[in-house]
């Protein structure tokens, strides 16, 4: 069948396996080499190859603690189930992306973040252990204290260092499903950053960036910070229902959009729309969690607006030192390229030390593009920049950048190489991502 | 008032989806299966997601003599009853060995028809109850390729339609389910059409729905049962000419 990740782009003909228990599941690897596979949420190419095994039917949740937060569950299980699950009880995901559609595995495969990392770090922050099916079908448990090198290398190691089929993660006290939100217009790029400057102690903050804007007003963003509500902060009516904080049914995009809908004049408008629309609600306001964290799940399906050859995300790092020339830079490589982002994400990192995670300090800069020649001639442009300013790639996002471009951004991976190639990992698990770019 | 759900054949994927949407009704479950073992993985998962009491009880449709012991150890007359239990084996196979054909036969008769039946009279005793079993479509009518499954489960809607004429009239309400096909671990890697092919979700939504509203007869895809009308009402000198 043919598989794809959440881009649709690239496409590749493999085989979708959906074991059941870990007996199905070793069994598999004694095949050939498998790609670990959990909701399809990477933009790219990590999750598809010739034999791709997906957690789909390993997904149980197997203990909570109420005393830590501590939740143990199966690969498979969802972020948007432990919210149903644990919400209710005053619970939420201490990280979580921009969707809850991403699984467990996914989320430490890939070490996601979410709007509080700057505050409190990537998702693997909060992993206390995980289950690991290594080459021959033997498990062993990881955690900072036991198998530790594996433990660092799972994080963001992108499902190569071996099979995740547990883990225990640390969710965080809430009073409600609310946030209290802080919207603000920022004209141009250095009120921008000033803004996330400024607003450094918020425990979230992300903004929507205007990538279509010139001039004086290019990086013109809204910022919007947030925290979650606490009962004093809600009124009578909502404190009494604290997490019952729900966004509105789901429309689904029913098909694919024809190419054309997307283009530069569209694009155009809606970027001008959506400021227009921030500037006018900035301030204080009440969100629910759905629409704030999630506004996108709001849209089931929402990747067929790109039309049937499908999307790539850009998405890199700069460091802070460079932030404002780099982010510039790659901006106005953009706006003279004519390629529009439909949707761009701009957000504030902190400092993170990892074995192979994406997150340093500094800004990361999230574009999405439809597959055209256009935009698809300017990637190599973007790589280049990125790569001039010291910044690096997100593996989860990327669907392109080139072997070469890896190893000059990120020398960390050649150590996990040489370890996959040492301990049987590499001809075990592989993705077509980790073939591109020789992992 | 949420009741106590019986699960019978608990490890099946529509059973596991029927868990869960009775779960998130607030039901007690009991989940029966042969390996009661393999069941907790689950039934933690139940308890965790819907908060809900879960037990797990060993079960084994070939063990018809057990039948009576394992309903009198159940911590509670169940409220509802879902048969999920099922095996299709393989139509050659069943074809040229007796042995294989009556263990299709008595796994999707026999065992389920006594059990539900047993379940029906003490039910009965107490004064209500809901008696659902997933039944086929494949017992519609015999076909070449799957015939002795297909039997077995006309012998099991036969039996499920007398249930429910028996009680006509009382607080027992009996359900034939004809899910169609089902995209679960029993299909996976057959080539079916997506547009007459159900989740397992999809089943268990449509099951809880025909409990709310008493329904008799279910097709899970409502495209099946124009199917089903179509294949039965041929005349048999045509449908003998067929390959369905």
């Amino acid at each position: 069948m043919q598989l794809s990740g959440w881009g649709r782009y690239p496409r590749t003909e493999g085989r979708l396996s959906t074991p059941r228990t870990e007996v199905e599941l070793a069994a598999l690897l004694t095949g050939g080499a498998i790609t670990p596979r959990g909701m399809g949420r990477a933009y790219g190419d990590p999750a598809i190859g010739a034999h791709a095994v997906s957690t789909r039917h390993l997904d149980r949740m197997l203990a909570f603690d109420a005393a830590t937060g501590q939740l143990v569950a199966e690969a498979g299980v969802t972020l948007g189930a432990i919210i149903k699950a644990f919400l209710p009880l005053g619970w939420f995901p201490s990280v979580t992306p921009g969707t809850q559609f991403v699984s467990l595995g996914g989320a430490i495969a890939a070490d996601v973040h979410g709007k509080n990392h700057h505050a409190e770090g990537s998702f693997g922050a909060f992993v206390d252990w995980i289950d690991l099916m290594g080459p021959e079908g033997q498990v062993s448990r990881c955690s900072r204290t036991e198998n530790a090198d594996l433990f660092h290398w799972t994080l963001g190691g992108m499902g190569l260092s071996g099979f995740i089929l547990r883990a225990a993660i640390r969710l965080k006290r809430v009073e409600s499903g609310w946030i209290r939100q802080t919207t603000l217009a920022a004209p141009h790029l250095e009120a921008a950053l000033e803004a996330f400057e400024a607003t450094y102690s918020a425990t979230y903050s992300m903004a929507w960036i205007d990538c279509a804007a010139t001039g004086a007003r290019m990086g013109r963003s809204i910022v919007m910070n947030g925290e979650h509500a606490r009962l004093a902060d809600l009124p009578p009516a909502k404190r009494a229902q604290p997490f019952a904080a729900r966004g509105h049914l789901s429309p689904r995009v029913p098909f694919d959009f024809p190419g054309f809908v997307l283009n530069p004049w569209t694009i155009r408008a809606f970027n001008e729309l959506y400021y227009l629309m921030g500037k006018r609600g900035a301030g204080p306001s009440l969100t629910g969690w759905e629409p704030f964290f999630y506004p996108l799940d709001a849209i089931r399906d929402w990747n067929r607006i790109y039309g049937r050859r499908g999307f790539i995300q850009f998405q890199c790092v700069v460091p802070l030192e460079t932030k404002a020339e780099g982010l510039r830079a790659i901006l106005d490589a953009i706006t003279r390229s004519g390629a529009g982002s439909f949707l761009a994400v701009l957000k504030r990192f902190g400092p993170q030390e990892s074995a192979l995670s994406f997150p340093m300090e500094g800004y990361t800069l999230a574009l999405d593009f439809p597959v055209t020649h256009r935009s698809l001639d300017l990637m190599p442009d973007l790589d280049r920049i990125t790569a001039d300013f010291g910044g690096r790639f997100y593996l989860a996002k990327d669907s392109r950048i080139s072997a070469e471009t890896l190893r000059r951004t990120d020398p960390r991976w050649q150590a996990f190489v040489e370890m996959r190639r040492e301990t049987g990992l590499a001809q075990a698990f592989t993705s077509a991502q980790a073939s591109r770019l020789g992992l | 008032m949420s009741g106590v759900a019986l699960i019978l054949g608990a490890t099946s994927d529509i059973a596991r989806a029927c868990a869960h949407r009775y779960g998130a009704e607030g039901y007690t479950l009991q989940l029966a299966g042969r390996d009661p073992e393999a069941l907790e993985a689950d039934a933690q998962d139940l308890r965790l997601r819907h908060r809900v009491k879960v037990s797990t009880h060993r079960f084994d449709v070939l063990e018809t003599a057990g039948f009576a012991p394992f309903v009198d150890a159940l911590p509670a007359l169940p409220d509802t009853v879902i048969c999920a239990v099922g095996f299709m084996g393989t139509q050659g196979t069943s074809e040229k060995d007796p042995q294989a054909a009556a263990l299709v036969m008595r796994s999707n008769y026999e065992g389920p028809a006594l059990i539900l039946g047993l379940l029906a009279d003490r039910m009965a005793l107490r004064g209500h109850g809901v008696l659902i079993g997933i039944s086929s479509v494949a017992g519609d009518r015999g076909r070449a390729s799957n015939y002795v499954y297909g039997s077995a489960k006309a012998g099991f809607t036969a039996f499920l339609s007398g249930l429910r004429n028996r009680f006509h009239g009382t607080d027992l309400h009996v359900i034939t389910v004809k899910p169609g096909f089902v995209a679960t671990r029993m299909t996976e890697g057959m080539d079916l059409n997506p547009r007459l092919t159900a989740l397992p979700e999809q089943v268990a939504e449509a099951i809880w729905q025909a409990e709310k509203h008493r329904r008799d007869v279910i097709y899970v895809k409502p495209v099946w049962r124009l199917v089903m009308q179509i294949i039965t009402a041929l005349p048999e000198i045509l449908f003998k000419r067929t390959r369905l």
